[in-house]
């Protein structure tokens, strides 16, 4: 059986993916490629995001790539960069691509050993804060008071800070990004892609099957997050921290927390601590990064 | 030009990988692998061998960037041992599923528990299914060799699966001998460049590796696997034989030894195959018609070749370096039983564990064995599985026994 083209794609991703209605991570990976281009290799773990690697006979992408294991994404991509150094291609980006499962959990090992060893790869985690795939089992990056399936109580503690993490690489470029700041992204993604070097960018992707909200509503949804200090867009360019969308006055997170059923039926006083735990996570960061408040200028995120 | 040097088992897998002319290697130390690890190291920062080296964070990281790297069109490596090659586990099915012919020596330990670094065979058994070619060599000129002859193997179109390089841990990685080592324009005629004959990664050709693939599809993907590992029956004796035509050594899947009058024979793998040899020629010389069978091959398994040379003899043994937990006997008495089970004139044969966790198998251990097989050829005494031969006097009062 073969299946004709009838339609191309404007893009590196095909129409009619299997994704859930308003997923994140559809935005995501649709931004990521078609900045980086057609000389790009991908290593996708098992997750959401093997929904484009494909199925059987059929796949959604238009670059070479391959389905890894849940937890050696990096190290795949590590090989293939080796392989095409020593062959002297050049030009090509190897991209690693992975949720935050397979990211800030199983594969942290393997992650940190590339960028402890300099390789060349650019590294993506989507973060959709849970095991989406395999049904809403809870994460590292699962938010302090939040619902899933392994933390039906609310998840008692906060999110691994993978930005820290990664920050403590010292590696050419570490950038936070979410799907709701899309020209943000863009810039960010470009900017991995030519740094020379190991790089990480971590995106926020709302899920709405998981977060339990309207699938309209994904965007709103990340704009809030940062709008709230939920998350923060930064990034840390050969050692410079800049802080790319600020917020100085930022809206009660539980403007953000409402929207979302999978904080419902936790207790009032728990969400409250679930705010308090997420702004503290954003003082930390920025601490961290060496960025005072008086010092953050910021700018719109908007610019292409 | 040949060159005869002492090597041991590690450096001779090292000299081998050189030779083959690895172009990424990716590596994780673990005893007793390590000196390979080191060694191709020095090779790199020497510049004797072009390559490019990982040094990664774990085995588990090792095979995939050996995947990711073999997958742009270089011939790839990793080598590694024991609980290493536990931790590969999911991703040795990634290689063979992908059809990607890496070849990587394992330097055979047993696994935990209780900590041993020493050897057994119980790693590489453990993954005897995990759809790899599997060769275990009796001797360093063994290593070297088989290095050069499972590339070819593996790299062969009707082949096209991974391969493992089996060697005793210490008995061979660490113990020295004379190895002749080929120069490297008789290596480079025997085994030409690689080329990527199947699935690749090169975004002028895209294509996605490995795929979700439906129930549809699954058993016929498996099948292709089954299919080449019985091509690869065929494809290693041409690769012997042209092996031998190249460099003089000639080997098979199964070597026998003494077998013409043999009445009661030893099947072995690895290391202690030398010594079964030099029990055979101590027994015979006192009259005891005798033999020995090293496997060589044990994935895929030579059944038919077996049935050949141990068929119409009144007593068999296999010797097990690891034990089968729970089955009736080791893993390679079970495989050498079932290869035997309905052949006329071939009663079963006898199952011995012995050698494990570092115990060496001296010509004691072995004469044992033989003893009581020709007791079985003498019909005074039966054939039975899971006969520890060289079990202490009194297990039962060590640690850690709830009985």
């Amino acid at each position: 059986m073969s299946l004709a083209i009838r339609k191309e794609t404007s893009g590196l991703v095909a129409h009619g993916v299997s994704t859930c209605a308003g997923c994140g991570l559809e935005l995501a990976i649709r931004v990521v490629l078609n900045e980086l281009g057609p000389q790009t290799i991908v290593v996708i773990p098992p997750g959401c995001a093997a929904l484009f690697s494909g199925f059987g006979r059929e796949t959604v992408l238009k670059i070479p790539g391959i389905q890894g294991n849940l937890g050696n994404t990096a190290a795949y991509a590590a090989g293939i960069r080796a392989g095409l150094e020593v062959q002297g291609r050049e030009g090509i980006t190897v991209l690693g691509f992975a949720g935050d499962g397979a990211t800030v959990d199983i594969g942290l090992q393997s992650l940190s050993g590339a960028l402890e060893r300099g390789d060349h790869i650019l590294y993506v985690c989507y973060d959709n804060e849970a095991y989406m795939n395999t049904g809403i089992q809870g994460s590292a990056s699962t938010p302090c008071g939040a619902w899933t399936t392994t933390t039906p109580g609310g998840k008692r503690t906060g999110r691994k800070d993978m930005i820290r993490i990664a920050v403590a690489h010292d590696i050419p470029y570490v950038a936070s990004a979410s799907v709701g700041y899309v020209p943000d992204l863009r810039r960010k993604i470009r900017r991995a892609r030519d740094a020379g070097g190991p790089a990480y960018i971590h995106i926020h992707a709302p899920c709405p099957v998981g977060w339990r909200f309207d699938p309209d509503k994904t965007v709103e949804v990340a704009r809030l997050a940062v709008e709230t200090h939920a998350w923060v867009l930064c990034e840390v360019a050969d050692g410079v921290a800049r802080l790319n969308v600020a917020v100085r006055k930022a809206r009660p997170v539980s403007e953000y927390i409402r929207l979302q059923g999978r904080f419902r039926g936790v207790p009032a006083e728990e969400i409250a601590a679930a705010g308090e735990e997420m702004e503290k996570a954003y003082r930390r960061l920025l601490q961290a990064l060496g960025i005072t408040e008086l010092e953050q200028k910021g700018d719109t995120g908007e610019e292409s | 030009m040949a060159e005869r040097k002492v090597l041991d088992g590690n450096e001779a897998v090292a000299m081998a990988l050189r030779l083959v002319r690895v172009q990424v290697i990716a590596t994780y130390p673990i005893t007793p692998q390590s000196p390979i690890a080191e060694k191709l190291a020095d090779y790199v920062a020497d510049g004797s061998l072009p390559a490019k080296y990982i040094r990664v964070e774990s085995e588990h990281s090792a095979l995939a960037a050996t995947i990711g790297a073999q997958l742009t069109g270089v011939r790839a490596c990793t080598a590694t041992s024991s609980v290493g090659l536990a931790l590969m586990h999911e991703v040795l099915g990634v290689a063979s599923g992908c059809r990607i012919p890496i070849v990587m020596p394992v330097v055979n330990r047993s696994l935990v528990s209780p900590w041993s670094l020493w050897c057994d065979h119980q790693d590489t058994m453990a993954v005897r299914d995990a759809g790899w070619l599997q060769f275990y060599a009796g001797s360093n000129q063994e290593v070297l060799d088989g290095v050069l002859m499972a590339c070819r193997i593996a790299e062969d179109a009707r082949v096209l699966l991974p391969a493992m390089v089996c060697l005793d841990g210490f008995f061979l990685s660490h113990a020295s001998g004379v190895v002749l080592v080929p120069g490297q324009a008789e290596v480079d005629s025997f085994l030409p460049a690689y080329r990527s004959l199947n699935l690749h990664l090169d975004p002028d050709d895209p294509m996605f590796v490995n795929d979700l693939t439906p129930p549809a599809e699954f058993t016929e993907m498996r099948y292709q696997q089954q299919l080449a590992m019985q091509n690869a029956l065929t494809v290693i004796p041409e690769v012997e034989e042209e092996f031998a035509r190249a460099f003089g050594r000639r080997y098979h899947l199964v070597e026998g030894y003494c077998l013409d009058d043999a009445e009661a024979v030893v099947v072995t793998m690895g290391s202690m195959s030398g010594t079964a040899r030099y029990v055979v020629d101590a027994l015979r010389s006192s009259g005891r018609r005798v033999g020995a069978v090293q496997i060589r091959t044990f994935r895929p398994f030579p059944g038919e070749i077996l049935r050949q040379l141990l068929a119409g003899r009144p007593a068999v043994g296999v010797v097990d370096r690891s034990a089968g937990m729970g089955a009736e006997g080791g893993p390679l008495w079970t495989e050498v039983k079932s290869a035997m089970a309905g052949v006329p004139g071939c009663p079963p044969p006898a199952g011995f564990i012995a050698g494990l966790g570092g115990r060496d198998i001296p010509p004691a251990t072995l004469e044992k064995v033989f003893g009581l097989l020709l007791e079985v050829a003498a019909g005074q005494s039966s054939a039975a599985g899971n006969i520890w031969i060289d079990v202490g006097e009194n297990p039962l009062g060590l640690r850690e026994v709830g009985i």
